[in-house]
Parts: structure tokens; sequence; C-alpha cells
């Protein structure tokens, strides 16, 4: 438990953090490891979103089964969010498209932006962090 | 890791006492934690327990004490989602106390 959470620094200032999700959810640690910063992130109230673009799509992808690869399945994690108040979730078009998929098979729900979408939202931030 | 005998089973635990291997938890796991952690259980006890159970095979991670908070005020009402309730309870914090006694590896997000 985070002692965090009860904290008011008092100087209240929010800057938007993207969380940038590129790689597949299994074989390297970047997606599990990007998950749980994002999950730390939500205990300090920030303006914070997550983009899934290029193999970060497949993080999401539903019926995914680790146990060939005896590792843990944290794909169910990605509902917890919604309840840490990070209900920004961006999957970029043209990755999905590339991958023969849609919205539908996702976990969760998400928004399917343009690559100029995406590229706005981008130039937004404040602070953009790669996985 | 250190090893623990509870009710004549071997289980290992981490540095701080957690569990490792949640498929092992039982209630004489959670009662001997309890006694670790110097919680008496009763019933009010173990709905959080049972609660954060549920939580973990729903979501696979040990909820913040915000958002366990919150769930918990969904699930069994406003009287009980409140942190002087679960602090009753679980005096030196309902996250991590709680999560040990259900088996759960340290919350997220736990600094």
């Amino acid at each position: 438990m985070s002692d965090m959470d009860e904290m008011d620094d008092g100087s209240g200032i929010v800057k938007k953090f993207m969380f940038l999700n590129r790689k597949a959810p299994h074989g390297t640690v970047y997606a599990l490891e990007g998950l749980e910063v994002v999950l730390i992130t939500a205990a300090f109230d920030q303006d914070v979103s997550m983009v899934f673009t290029d193999d970060g799509v497949y993080q999401l992808m539903k019926g995914i089964d680790t146990k060939g690869i005896e590792v843990k399945d944290f794909s169910k994690t990605y509902r917890a969010l919604e309840g840490y108040d990070i209900e920004k979730l961006y999957v970029d078009q043209v990755s999905l498209d590339a991958r023969g998929l849609t919205e539908d098979d996702l976990i969760v729900d998400v928004t399917v932006l343009s690559n100029d979408e995406m590229a706005n939202l981008m130039a937004e931030q404040d602070v953009v962090i790669s996985f | 890791m250190p090893m623990v005998n509870i009710a004549g089973k071997e289980v290992e635990v981490d540095e701080e006492g957690y569990l490792v291997d949640l498929s092992q938890w039982n209630e004489d796991i959670a009662k001997y934690m309890a006694v670790e952690e110097k919680v008496d259980l009763t019933d009010s006890h173990w709905e959080v327990v049972n609660f954060l159970r549920e939580y973990y095979a729903e979501y696979q991670i040990a909820p913040a004490v915000r958002v366990l908070t919150k769930a918990i005020g969904k699930k069994l009402g406003p009287e009980k989602g409140n942190n002087k309730y679960l602090y009753e309870l679980f005096p030196y914090g309902p996250a991590k106390q709680a999560c040990k006694i259900a088996g759960l590896p340290k919350p997220t997000g736990c600094i």
C-alpha cells in the first residue's frame, strides 16, 4: 500500500503523461513493466493516457493463453485500469489493420486513432514514455 | 527464499513474509499470516480477504489501497468502502496486511 495515496504535496500540478506500448506482451519484460509503471503513476493523480501501437496492440488481445510459455498472463490486468481511473486507452488503426485485428479482438474498450490523430495526441503531451 | 512450516506443510514466503505460490493458499495459511500481522480474524476480516482473492482472480493484481477502498464500497456498501473501516480491521494498512493474509503479492504501487 502506498502512503502517497494519502499525501498531498500541495503543488497540484497535473501533467499529461503518455505511456507508449510498442512491444508484444511476452518475450521481453517491457509490456509488464510498462503496465506496472502506469499502475504506480495512477497514485499521483496525473493525466495519464496509454497508447498501443505496432506489436503493442497484441498486449490487449482477448484469449491470451500463457500456459505453454509458463509466464503470468497479465492481460486481465488491463481491465483493472478503469478502477485506477486510467480510462484513456488509444490504439493505432494502422497497427490493428496490419495484424488483421479489430476493436472486437481487444480485452478493453479503446479509442482507435488514425496516424494524424495519434500525432496530435502525442504533440499535446508533457511527457511521453516508451516501452 | 525462506520456508515456513504452516500446519504441517512447508510453504515458501518472500523476505517480507508474503506467500510466494498463490495456489498453495488455504485457511491455515491465512490464519498463520494473521497471527504474524497481529490481526484477530473476524467475519469482517474474512469478507475483505475473500474480496481481495476475487479481485486477484479477476485482474491478476493486488489493488492499491485507494482502488481497494473504492471497489469494496461498490460491492459491500459505503459503510465498508472507506479508510476508517478498513484501517480499523487492518491497522497497518488494509492493502498490505489483507493481501498478505489472502496470500497475494504485495500490491502494485506500494512504495
